[in-house]
């Protein structure tokens, strides 16, 4: 129905600026002139394009051990309206599995100057047993330079779990940065099978410090720290994991 | 009769495939050797010009650029006033392309904007223009379609007077400045919709803030960061697109091929100033040479004795110098944001040169470029924070009063003394703003004032005559004298973070009405500046007479730049009947949506309808 209705709008739009400013119609063929119109309006603001980033793409070592690690998202679309992906997941090495690996598709709607609402689905591919979740989220730029990522999302049990991610940028030079990164975790419930506690589950805190090379293209090293907290320490502790771990991390940040 | 002026202007307008330097028209002529083709001079009422694709040498760099007969910038036109011309425009490229006559008064059909007064020139397309010329002066020629313009595709334009030219010299040079970039303009302006700041390598830094820490001390230090962070605005934010991907030129030369004009002690010397470039606002200075600007935008001005003048994209000035030693002179031209710049030289003789001026340090945007004219609270009649209790209401995205610090603002840079009263009262109160905010819009200029009296961001301070606007007096009285029936005021809105710009909060794509003018009625239009960038509005077909004093002899311009955080009036009489094109000449910000058709309709039809 909301599409309908934008549908419509559009038309009633464009048929308004038919009408709008037709002057040079007296000179030259109207129609040609019609899609001249078109044209002009639709490459003066209407543009679409595309994104993508690999914000990190980076090997981890922790005592010895070594984890791949991806965080990726990019869009298509206009001002207002995207299409938006996310990937993430972590890949050990010495296991040769899938620690976790995750897929977002979102539709993205610009809401204020500086924030988006996205909604659409989770998919995680791996811890098993697998979850598709709805999601619900904004996304954006904070009062004073903070990149917020904040989601609910809604499993296909019924699970309600959120994230919160923060990441802000400190100049060091002009091409050397200094990125500090924070992610939050949080459950409605016990997820006994999935190792998750109520409350604030996880903390993730990390440091990354980066030379753009190209704006596009940036080396990284830093570290990156995790924490279970809680009952989801808990369940660690029972399978004999370890609660927390700091890992050195040397990785890539691209864009295009 | 064969007049000094057209002995050394056009001599080569004829000798198509000459290209011996001594043969070339003085505008163009250079005391380098290694990029001389292709700047020609054409002159007469019938022009042939084919638009294609051209391999150009910038700087010893290969670069594709879209040209006017193969070359960059494209040849210059030399037109007599009183003549009627005729263009035959041949496009050889793959896309549509067109020529817009910048400056000129044409019937609107002719004046070349694909989608507003033709449907545009299609590939293996050959389309006539055809008008009369109804002024003189220094104009330009360049393309309306996509962003053929900063790949190349401008040339300037030199119209001679019917009558006796008012400027009197013994030489003249043409000097185009403009922006290349070896990237692909899709791909550039691509990346700024993805990362506004992509091109900004002049952010402050932690250097930046224990530095200023030591001067203005923690607290002042903070509360400046703090105020700018919760803003989510950069200070920095000058130019979109900087010295990180241009190269800046001077009639087709880079800073390395340097340019040379010549000139012999004791002559004056006329150098026609053109703004061609794409995204570029460029502050020009003779170090050891004033200046005296005689024209703006075409029209001749009373002669200004100056030091250095601010020019914005699109705009032109003419000025006349005076060298008498025997020496060479650098025509320096650095970038609004000071990260590079294009350079020429004025010289006896081929191969001198003069020492290049270092870059100066960009300037940084203060609360006055945010249209809050705060470091003008000293000013006694201007409004204090108790007055502003109502900003609130104004979804100001958030700004806070409390953080900010007065002594930190640049109060130095303010001329108090040359400030009108009248000018500071339009400015000193609450501003409007009765047009959509969304999210194209982060910020709305609560107290624009109006800044004609100042010479440009960043040359607040410089040591010598900077030109401001307010030193603008037509030498012509203006031709209409009438008070202004009606009153129009436009915004100059934008997001830099998603990189959104308009006019009124509205792009162009998503505009449903165009801005009526009826015909002969005489309108100010009154622009408010809600971004913290200067723009350069241009309206094609008719002349902003810019009020900058209750007096006949207002400047007449075809392209004016609205300072951050300014409010300025033009007055216009909308002789022209015709659909014509009015936008930010930032080719980027009117590629972006900040664009806007401006009606000239009949009343009476109007009216029947």
């Amino acid at each position: 129905m909301k599409y309908l209705l934008t549908l419509c709008a559009l038309l009633s739009l464009a048929a308004t600026s038919v009408h709008a400013q037709t002057a040079a119609d007296a000179y030259y063929d109207p129609a040609e002139m019609e899609k001249a119109r078109t044209a002009l309006r639709q490459e003066t603001g209407g543009q679409t394009f595309t994104f993508v980033q690999a914000d990190r793409l980076e090997y981890q070592t922790n005592e010895g051990e070594g984890v791949l690690l991806w965080d990726a998202q990019g869009w298509i679309g206009g001002d207002i309206n995207k299409f938006w992906f996310k990937t993430e997941g972590e890949y050990f090495l010495d296991a040769d599995e899938f620690e976790e690996a995750e897929v977002q598709a979102l539709y993205s709607r610009a809401i204020s100057p500086f924030f988006d609402l996205q909604v659409g689905l989770r998919h995680d591919i791996t811890p098993n047993p697998s979850r598709t979740h709805a999601v619900i989220g904004i996304q954006g730029l904070a009062p004073y330079w903070f990149e917020v990522d904040a989601a609910a999302f809604v499993s296909d049990e019924g699970e309600v779990t959120a994230r919160i991610e923060a990441e802000y940028e400190l100049l060091l030079t002009q091409r050397l940065i200094l990125q500090p990164r924070t992610e939050l975790s949080f459950a409605a419930q016990d997820v006994e099978e999935l190792g998750i506690g109520s409350g604030l589950s996880t903390v993730e805190a990390g440091m990354r410090l980066r030379y753009e090379i190209k704006r596009e293209i940036a080396p990284y090293i830093g570290f990156a720290w995790n924490r279970k907290i809680g009952d989801t320490a808990d369940f660690a502790r029972l399978e004999g994991e370890t609660v927390d771990s700091l890992s050195f991390v040397v990785g890539l940040r691209l864009w295009y | 009769m064969l007049t000094r002026r057209k002995l050394l202007g056009t001599t080569a307008a004829f000798g198509a495939g000459v290209a011996v330097q001594a043969l070339l028209p003085a505008w163009a002529r250079s005391g380098v050797h290694n990029n001389v083709k292709g700047l020609r001079a054409l002159s007469g009422t019938n022009f042939d010009l084919i638009i294609d694709k051209t391999t150009v040498m910038i700087d010893g760099r290969r670069g594709h650029a879209i040209t006017v007969n193969g070359q960059l910038p494209a040849p210059l036109l030399r037109f007599r006033e009183g003549d009627e011309v005729t263009m035959r425009v041949t496009n050889n490229l793959e896309e549509d392309t067109s020529i817009h006559w910048h400056g000129l008064l044409v019937p609107f059909q002719m004046d070349g904007v694909p989608g507003v007064t033709f449907p545009g020139i299609k590939p293996g397309e050959t389309f006539t223009y055809r008008f009369p010329l109804k002024q003189a002066g220094t104009y330009w020629y360049h393309s309306h379609s996509g962003l053929q313009e900063q790949s190349g595709h401008y040339g300037p334009i030199i119209i001679e007077p019917k009558d006796a030219d008012p400027v009197a010299y013994d030489r003249e040079y043409v000097v185009v400045l403009s922006d290349w970039t070896f990237e692909h303009p899709h791909r550039l302006f691509a990346k700024l919709k993805k990362m506004s700041e992509t091109y900004n390598f002049q952010q402050r830094t932690i250097g930046d803030f224990f530095r200023e820490v030591r001067e203005e001390g923690l607290g002042a230090t903070l509360n400046d960061r703090l105020m700018w962070g919760k803003m989510r605005m950069s200070p920095t934010d000058i130019s979109d697109v900087t010295g990180a991907t241009y190269t800046y030129l001077v009639n087709g030369h880079g800073p390395k091929d340097n340019w040379t004009a010549l000139f012999t002690p004791g002559e004056r010397v006329r150098l026609r100033f053109i703004n061609a470039a794409a995204m570029t606002i460029f502050n020009v200075r003779i170090p050891g040479l004033p200046m005296t600007v005689v024209q703006a935008d075409g029209l001749n001005v009373q002669p200004v004795e100056i030091d250095e003048f601010q020019i914005g994209v699109a705009e032109t000035y003419d000025v006349i110098i005076h060298p008498q030693a025997d020496r060479a002179f650098t025509l320096m031209c650095e970038t609004i944001d000071r990260s590079g710049y294009a350079r020429a030289t004025l010289a006896p003789r081929p191969g001198m040169e003069a020492e290049i001026p270092p870059l100066r340090p960009r300037p940084l945007l203060t609360m006055k470029d945010m249209g809050m004219a705060h470091d003008m609270t000293t000013h006694g009649d201007m409004t204090t924070h108790g007055d502003m209790s109502g900003q609130d209401a104004m979804d100001h995205s958030g700004m806070d009063h409390s953080g900010m610090d007065h002594s930190n603002m640049g109060h130095s840079g303010m001329n108090h003394a040359a400030m009108g009263h009248d000018t500071m009262a339009q400015g000193g109160t609450m501003q409007k703003h009765n047009h959509p905010t969304g999210v194209g819009v982060d910020s709305t200029a609560m107290m624009p004032v109006n800044r004609l009296h100042e010479p440009g961001l960043g040359l607040e301070d410089v040591p010598h005559r900077a030109l401001t606007y307010a030193d603008l007096k037509s030498l012509d009285p203006n031709p209409d004298h009438r008070t202004p029936e009606r009153e129009i005021e436009i915004h100059l809105t934008g997001n830099m973070e998603r990189y959104m710009w308009s006019f009124d909060g509205v792009k162009f794509s998503e505009v449903t009405e165009p801005i009526l003018f009826y015909k002969d009625e005489r309108l100010r239009m009154t622009l408010v500046n809600d971004t913290m960038m200067s723009h350069p509005i241009h309206l094609h077909g008719m002349f902003f007479d810019v009020v900058n004093g209750e007096h006949h002899h207002k400047p007449r311009k075809h392209t004016i730049i609205v300072k951050p955080g300014e409010k300025l009036s033009v007055d216009i009489t909308a002789d022209a009947v015709g659909d014509w094109a009015f936008h930010c000449h930032l080719l980027y910000h009117m590629h972006a949506g900040m664009m806007q058709v401006v009606s000239v309709r009949e009343k009476t039809r109007e009216k029947a309808q």
